[in-house]
């Protein structure tokens, strides 16, 4: 596999051909934002916190779905950048019912850990308090869509690493929401294998573990990386 | 140098903040030789000075006298510190704001009728009482403020943090996990 | 089928004609008004009068002038007659006797008439779309037997680069450099799609030449195919246009049956085969990526670009995706030739362009003028103006993704280049004009709320930022809004501008910027003193506490 050699930061930066600039800016010890981004499954682009600037291009980029090429000069981080980063994250906070102060989630939530590391100190758009379920139907797990991004993890694992094809996407718009088979409650899903993929996925507090209470959702990812490990690198590495 | 003249205020919050503010600790005895409380929970002033320096505002704006509250709030004074989650999100205090329409009476009931032991009745004594406002709202929905110190409650830490640096005569500038949520 | 076979039936078709032809609308807006029943009404006093020998009812696609519908036209003597009811048959059979109508005439002289243009409309109104004779009979098909006998590939894709045609759902990519990127991307399998899932309000440009003129679509796709080495088509049209569904699906029967369509077609190598697929009501499907996933049978939601669909598209293979109007023009270029195309429109726009206008205008309906007209002779002259002796304050291009251009640049010319200077696009030909009755910040706040509720929800910038703007344009609206939250609005316009998925949450700032770009003063008129800022005077925004 030809190797290209670009420009990241400033940094000269080979990387495989194929590679995505996420991959190659990670390999450099290149940290980027990310949210929808999930080591071992498919990216999708979705969160925009990724976005990069590359010369030539008048278009932003996310680095997590734009594939590597030869002479290619990216920077990753500009007061733009930091700006877009930081209303992204203001959007998301007033768009759904982010209450961390009694979330499951708080003190190991990717968008809580984002926000304060963006400096985002508070949000300045107008908070739309939507009114959303909490599905506890299910007897190991629980779904609270006040809590979701719609980053869509939790589909991806489900279908591409445990290949159960529960979890999807109904509705559109700001009506968009993670549903279980056809829109049912999860409890009564029949295709659900009780694997606990989708919630160790999950970034936020939007799916845990029943029982959990306020700052107790911890995300063990061993198990997905375990997998998925084993599965492109026929390596069974505990 | 003058004595700062700074106030801390209450409105719909927990308290927490302001207990963690206590949590300052010795700090307070340092805190107390170069600033110059003049209107807090703590204090017993009835009436929101003039001419305030810098004022922490614990809790979200709730109800009428909040509202009116934080107005005078803002012409009384240079900087208005957001303290506290509620004071920057809403937090705790906005979730009824889901319930959407009439949730002000949907909580009053809830509260004072169907959870009352003995002597159901919602509160409504006129000029006593003030009326709940249909939304919750973070202070800077209402006026505009000028530094945010997030947290559920701040660790005293972080006041600290930010109270050395307006100390020093500083722009206070917090960042990392001192803007932390929760 | 060869080439004699199709001379054949043109000749027969042509010799069948009777001495008059009533030709009666049957696209969709003239049917909303009970078309259907003036074509019966016709058919019963042609053979009441004993005239059937002399005189052909002919139901044909959009007579253009839609505000005036149901419309009827007679043959040869030209008379246009408006706004048909089915008792008015009767008296319009009779005045091929010499008798009198009272029903109310057009004038076929007007400038909505005269000033246009006809390529890709030339079919509609003329022909009958439901029978593939009629289209044969205006030499539907031969563009498709020339390619496939007298062309190569490559020489099919030259053409199409020397026409300078340019895509015709709104951003106006070269066609024939595209038909070269699918061409020479690797592969066995290759899909052309058309898009038709048109969705822009106040659009019906791609409705009117489906139901009107179908084959001239389906001749487009095949040439297209033929180019890119494509064997499978798909149309996709959305569910909410049964009538150019049902049209498409007789012109795919017919053309199939004839075989100009299907295998071995005109008895060359070359297999074609169309599908249509149904969109079920999301404006985002009309996005490429989207559409493909939609045809795929997955959730309809874009994905990041590039890979563009040209390299990999449809199940992972190259695909050419083009707007029906795009291809619809294809079977005249390659019948009149590449250099009669480029001798149309201007320097960087050839061509034609199929607008659907509407609004505040005396005379709605479709129009096909040439790239560079005027604005102003569209809707002024062609148009009538606004209707009541209103001012045009401003026309609208390019639904949701486009902008206002106001009155004082009436004077551009219809161009890619001059109404993306204007910050509006071409668009995919909606043109909706408003007069001075018109509240600019509605308009923008309407196009949000079209947005907010049309977003995917993949991506944040687009299914929370049209949230927040359309929030504030509404806050504005209620004269609840000061400056900070207009500045707020405009940051995030930018944002969201710059940082969305697709082009839907792109360009769906657009109307607001274009708003405020021209119309700022209304914006202003509506805001609030800032009462939040330190130096405020601190009214109290929510109701007083009661004394």
């Amino acid at each position: 596999m030809a190797a290209k050699t670009l420009t990241i930061d400033g940094k000269e930066v080979s990387a495989a051909e194929g590679a995505t600039i996420l991959e190659a800016a990670s390999d450099a010890g290149i940290t980027l934002p990310t949210l929808c981004h999930l080591e071992g499954v498919y990216d999708v682009g979705a969160c925009r916190m990724c976005l990069v600037e590359i010369a030539g291009t008048p278009k932003l980029l996310p680095a997590c779905t734009t594939q590597v090429s030869e002479g290619m000069n990216v920077t990753t981080t500009s007061e733009r950048l930091q700006q877009y980063r930081k209303m992204i994250l203001e959007l998301l906070f007033a768009e759904r019912n982010h209450v961390c102060a009694v979330c499951v989630a708080n003190g190991h939530c990717e968008l809580q850990t984002l926000a304060y590391r963006q400096g985002m100190d508070h949000v300045r758009y107008d908070y739309c308090f939507p009114k959303w379920d909490v599905d506890i139907t299910h007897p190991l797990y629980g779904m609270d869509h006040n809590r979701c991004i719609l980053c869509t993890r939790c589909v991806r694992v489900c279908w591409h690493i445990e290949g159960a094809g529960t979890k999807n996407v109904a509705g559109r718009g700001a009506k968009a929401q993670i549903i279980t088979d056809l829109f049912q409650p999860w409890g009564e899903s029949d295709t659900c294998t009780n694997c606990g993929k989708c919630v160790m996925s999950c970034p936020t507090g939007a799916l845990f573990y029943r029982g959990a209470t306020v700052g107790e959702m911890e995300r063990d990812r061993s198990k997905l990386e375990f997998i998925v490990t084993a599965r492109e690198k026929k390596q069974w590495i505990p | 140098m003058d004595t700062l003249r700074v106030a801390t205020v209450w409105l719909g919050g927990c308290s927490g903040c302001h207990m963690s503010f206590l949590d300052l600790d010795e700090f307070l005895l340092e805190l107390a030789q170069k600033v110059e409380l003049v209107f807090s929970p703590i204090v017993d002033v009835k009436e929101y000075p003039e001419n305030v320096d810098l004022v922490l505002i614990e809790g979200a704006v709730c109800n009428e006298d909040h509202l009116e509250m934080v107005h005078k709030i803002r012409r009384r004074t240079k900087a208005i510190v957001a303290f506290g989650d509620c004071a920057v999100t809403g937090n705790v205090t906005a979730i009824r704001n889901q319930l959407g329409r009439g949730n002000a009476a949907s909580v009053l009931q809830r509260a004072y009728l169907e959870c009352a032991d003995l002597n159901p009745q919602i509160p409504k004594e006129p000029g006593i009482v003030p009326p709940l406002l249909e939304r919750v709202m973070p202070v800077h929905e209402v006026v505009h403020v000028d530094y945010y110190l997030p947290g559920c409650p701040p660790p005293a830490d972080r006041i600290k943090a930010l109270l050395e640096q307006v100390l020093a005569g500083a722009e206070p500038k917090l960042a990392g996990k001192d803007i932390k949520f929760g | 089928m060869d080439l004699n076979e199709l001379l054949q039936i043109k000749e027969k078709e042509l010799a069948a004609q009777k001495p008059h032809t009533l030709r009666c609308c049957m696209a969709a807006g003239c049917m909303s008004s009970n078309s259907q029943a003036v074509k019966d009404g016709l058919e019963k006093a042609v053979a009441d009068a004993g005239l059937s020998n002399q005189v052909e009812v002919r139901g044909v696609g959009c007579m253009k002038l839609c505000c005036q519908g149901p419309l009827v036209q007679a043959d040869p003597a030209g008379a246009l007659y408006e706004r048909v009811t089915p008792p008015d048959a009767a008296s319009i059979v009779g005045t091929l006797l010499g008798g009198a109508t009272h029903v109310g005439k057009g004038d076929p002289h007007d400038p909505f008439f005269t000033k246009q243009l006809s390529i890709v409309l030339a079919n509609s109104g003329v022909v009958d779309p439901e029978r593939i004779e009629s289209y044969l009979a205006a030499d539907g098909y031969t563009g498709l037997h020339e390619v496939l006998h007298e062309m190569t590939p490559k020489d099919v894709v030259e053409g199409l680069v020397k026409s300078g045609l340019r895509g015709r759902g709104g951003a106006g990519f070269p066609t024939g450099l595209k038909w070269g990127t699918v061409a020479k991307s690797p592969g066995e399998k290759k899909y052309v799609i058309c898009n038709a899932d048109e969705g822009d309000p106040g659009a019906f440009m791609d409705r009117s030449v489906l139901e009107s003129d179908p084959h001239s679509v389906l001749e487009g796709m095949a040439i297209a195919a033929y180019a890119v080495g494509a064997d499978q088509g798909f149309i996709y049209v959305r569910a909410e246009y049964p009538l150019a569904i049902s049209r498409l699906q007789t012109a795919i029967r017919q053309a199939k049956q004839m075989g100009l369509l299907g295998s071995a077609i005109f008895e060359s190598p070359f297999n074609f085969n169309i599908d249509i697929r149904i969109g079920a009501g999301a404006f985002v499907c009309g996005e490429e990526t989207a559409l493909m996933a939609s045809v795929e049978g997955k959730r309809g939601t874009p994905r990041p670009r590039p890979p563009f669909p040209a390299e990999s598209g449809l199940w992972g293979c190259p695909t050419l995706i083009n707007n029906v109007e795009t291809f619809a023009n294809v079977p005249a270029i390659i019948r009149r030739g590449a250099d009669w195309f480029a001798s149309i429109g201007t320097e960087k726009s050839k061509g034609t362009k199929v607008f659907a206008l509407a609004g505040k205008i005396k005379n709605t309906g479709l129009i096909e003028v040439p790239m560079g007209t005027r604005l102003r002779d569209i809707v002024e002259q062609m148009g009538g103006g606004a209707p009541d002796g209103g001012r045009i304050k401003a026309v609208q291009t390019g639904g949701p993704s486009g902008g206002c251009i106001p009155a004082d640049a009436l004077d551009t010319p219809v161009d890619y280049e001059s109404l993306t200077k204007l910050g509006s696009i071409m668009g995919s030909g909606g043109m909706i004009v408003m007069d001075q009755t018109t509240n600019m910040v509605e308009i923008a706040r309407f196009f949000m709320e079209f947005c907010m509720d049309e977003s995917c929800g993949k991506c944040i910038p687009c299914r929370a930022g049209t949230v927040q703007m359309h929030h504030l344009l509404t806050k504005i609206i209620e004269r609840k809004a000061t400056l900070r939250d207009l500045a707020k609005l405009e940051e995030l316009c930018d944002m969201v501008k710059h940082t969305s998925l697709c082009g839907l949450g792109q360009t769906a700032p657009n109307p607001t910027v274009s708003t405020l770009r021209f119309f700022r003063h209304e914006y202003l008129e509506l805001l609030q003193p800032d009462t939040h800022g330190p130096h405020g005077n601190g009214a109290v925004t929510q109701p007083p506490v009661p004394a």
